[in-house]
């Protein structure tokens, strides 16, 4: 597994320097946007702190989940079927979990690197005031995992790319709106809140909400954290099997 | 001595489609092997699940004395393997995909680095060491996965269509390469539908069709066996060639007639040639050559080994 991992960062290592520029300044964009831009139209804040201090804990955990997401969908399908990594790798003692394994750890590395980078800006902008910030970090590798695993799982098993594009389209997207990053969900009617509840994204909002913003939860910290852990074993199980039938191994 | 490869009745199917249909082949350590078969003979099918990348279908296989279903990771370690289509990692460079590979097997960085230097240099890739592996030609990508493939200091090394697709100077740089490794006493096993190929390199070999073997031997015995020492290769102007074949009739031991040349196979190909004038025929081009694995095959299935 980790001769695995240490390709991915022998291989990122020879193309990083977009990835971490990107890093900081999409997080920096995105702060000045909404935070700065749309905040200065909501009045008095929200749930009683500014907007920005609102936003920045769901952003972080929507980073999260879009790194995620970019390193388990077109990166796995590639491996598979273009570049072929994943063949070639199955020809040498390495086992399914290996080969899955390694990838997803590349995965949840770069899901720290991007959070700490937002996180870094966050306290840049004075959005973090609490040292207690840092707690994002674990959450957010526990939402890397929950997101990433079953989408192994999923794109090793689609046989065309057009099926990662409605992935983005019809789960990710209203799954990023509806997850409180923007407003809180009881501003939404039950149906929609059910997205929020469902999906992985909300609970690592409202966990990373907590440590931020220093209050209480709209659910039991255990329970979010093992409705996400619930997500990751499955996922990692059902990907690990994936593997194991593409490859024949 | 335990077989390098022991397989009894090895079938696999696809869906309805049987890719390879009841295969027996035994192979001893040291020797080198071939499979021999147009495209779509199941050579690939079957190196794949010699390779442990593939369950059988059906049948008995066993590789380094192990079951290549209960015991992959322990055979794969002891592989070298050089899939059909290169699958080299392509952003990094040559070096690179060496060490990387290398890692895979739980050989330490430092050997890794040492054993990637050697092979560079067998595979005459040494200049190339720090360069991407994208822009490589295709001679040189496959010899980079030729060296990938014997980075774990394999017992058994795998190489599907090791030369398709290169020009005939690549070509030949690979079976010299490949050729060193046969005389240190590697096993290879190889698959290829260039019958010279095969001549090259293979002590012994099976010819494939249609997923099943149809003869084995080695390449002089199978052109002893199923074909003449010479064969003449007639050429007539394309509208007559039909009724000329009847003409031929009791000149050497048969005649196979493709769409644009007659076969005449006789041992003493000048004598049949003489022959063939003497009976007032006139051929627009004639060639006496050797025969060849290409011969053999057209003589068991009726159809040429390239199209
Ligand atoms: N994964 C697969 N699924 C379905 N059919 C396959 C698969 N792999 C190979 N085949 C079919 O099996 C036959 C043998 O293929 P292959 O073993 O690649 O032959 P060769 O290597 O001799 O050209 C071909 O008709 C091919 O289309
Ligand atoms: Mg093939």
């Amino acid at each position: 597994m980790i001769a695995a991992l240490e390709f991915h960062l022998i291989d990122f290592s020879r193309n990083w320097r977009g990835t971490v520029f990107g890093s900081f300044v999409v997080p920096l964009l995105t702060m000045l946007g909404f935070g700065v831009g749309v905040g200065g139209y909501v009045q008095g804040g929200v749930d009683g702190v500014s907007y920005l201090e609102f936003l920045v804990p769901g952003l972080l955990a929507s980073t999260a989940l879009q790194i995620a997401l970019g390193e388990s969908t077109w990166p796995v399908m590639a491996n598979m079927e273009w570049i072929k990594l994943y063949p070639a790798q199955a020809a040498t003692p390495l086992r399914p979990v290996d080969i899955v394994g390694g990838h997803l750890l590349f995965a949840l590395l770069r899901v720290i690197g991007g959070s700490s980078a937002f996180l870094v800006v966050g306290v840049l902008f004075g959005a973090l005031p609490s040292a207690w910030a840092l707690a994002c970090l674990p959450i957010a590798v526990l939402l890397g995992l929950a997101v990433a695993a079953p989408v192994f799982a999923y794109s090793i098993a689609v046989p065309t790319e057009v099926y990662l594009s409605l992935l983005m389209r019809f789960a990710v997207i209203p799954m990023t709106l509806f997850s409180g990053v923007f407003f809180p969900i009881e501003t939404m009617p039950v149906v929609l809140r059910w997205v929020a509840y469902v999906t992985p994204l909300w609970h690592a909002v409202d966990l990373c909400r907590t440590v931020t913003l220093g209050r209480a939860p709209d659910w039991a910290v255990a329970g979010h954290l093992l409705y996400l852990a619930l997500w990751a074993v499955a996922g990692i199980t059902l990907a690990v099997r994936g593997f194991h039938r593409r490859l024949g191994v | 001595m335990t077989p390098m490869i022991e397989a009894a009745g090895l079938v696999k199917r696809f869906g309805d489609f049987t890719a390879v249909d009841g295969i027996d082949v035994t192979v001893q350590p040291g020797e080198s092997f071939g499979f021999l078969g147009p495209n779509g003979a199941g050579k690939s099918s079957t190196m794949r699940m010699i390779g442990c990348v593939s369950p059988p279908t059906d049948g008995l296989l066993r590789i380094l004395g192990m079951d290549p279903v209960r015991q992959g990771p322990a055979i794969r370690a002891r592989l070298g393997v050089c899939p059909q289509l290169d699958n080299l990692a392509p952003d990094l460079t040559v070096l690179q995909n060496l060490t990387t590979y290398a890692r895979y097997f739980g050989i330490p960085r430092r050997e890794a680095r040492r054993r990637a230097t050697e092979l560079l240099e067998f595979v005459q890739l040494s200049e190339r060491s720090g360069a991407e592996v994208e822009p490589l030609s295709g001679g040189m990508k496959r010899r980079l996965t030729i060296a990938r493939a014997l980075i774990n200091e394999p017992d058994l090394v795998l190489l599907d269509e090791p030369t398709t697709g290169l020009d005939p100077q690549a070509r030949h740089l690979v079976w010299e390469r490949l050729f060193r490794l046969k005389q240190r006493g590697v096993t290879l096993v190889l698959t290829t539908h260039y019958m010279d190929e095969a001549e090259q390199l293979c002590d012994r070999l099976v010819v494939m069709d249609a997923g099943k073997i149809v003869a084995e031997g080695s390449p002089r015995a199978l052109i002893e066996r199923y074909s003449t020492r010479e064969v003449v290769e007639l050429r007539f102007q394309a509208e007559s060639q039909s009724g000329f074949a009847a003409k031929l009739e009791g000149i050497g031991e048969r005649t196979e007639e493709l769409p644009d040349r007659i076969l005449l196979y006789a041992s003493d190909g000048d004598a049949a040639l003489t022959e063939v004038h003497a009976r007032g025929l006139s051929p627009s081009g004639a060639l006496i050559r050797r025969s060849s694995l290409e011969d053999v095959f057209l003589h068991l299935t009726g159809r040429t080994l390239v199209d």
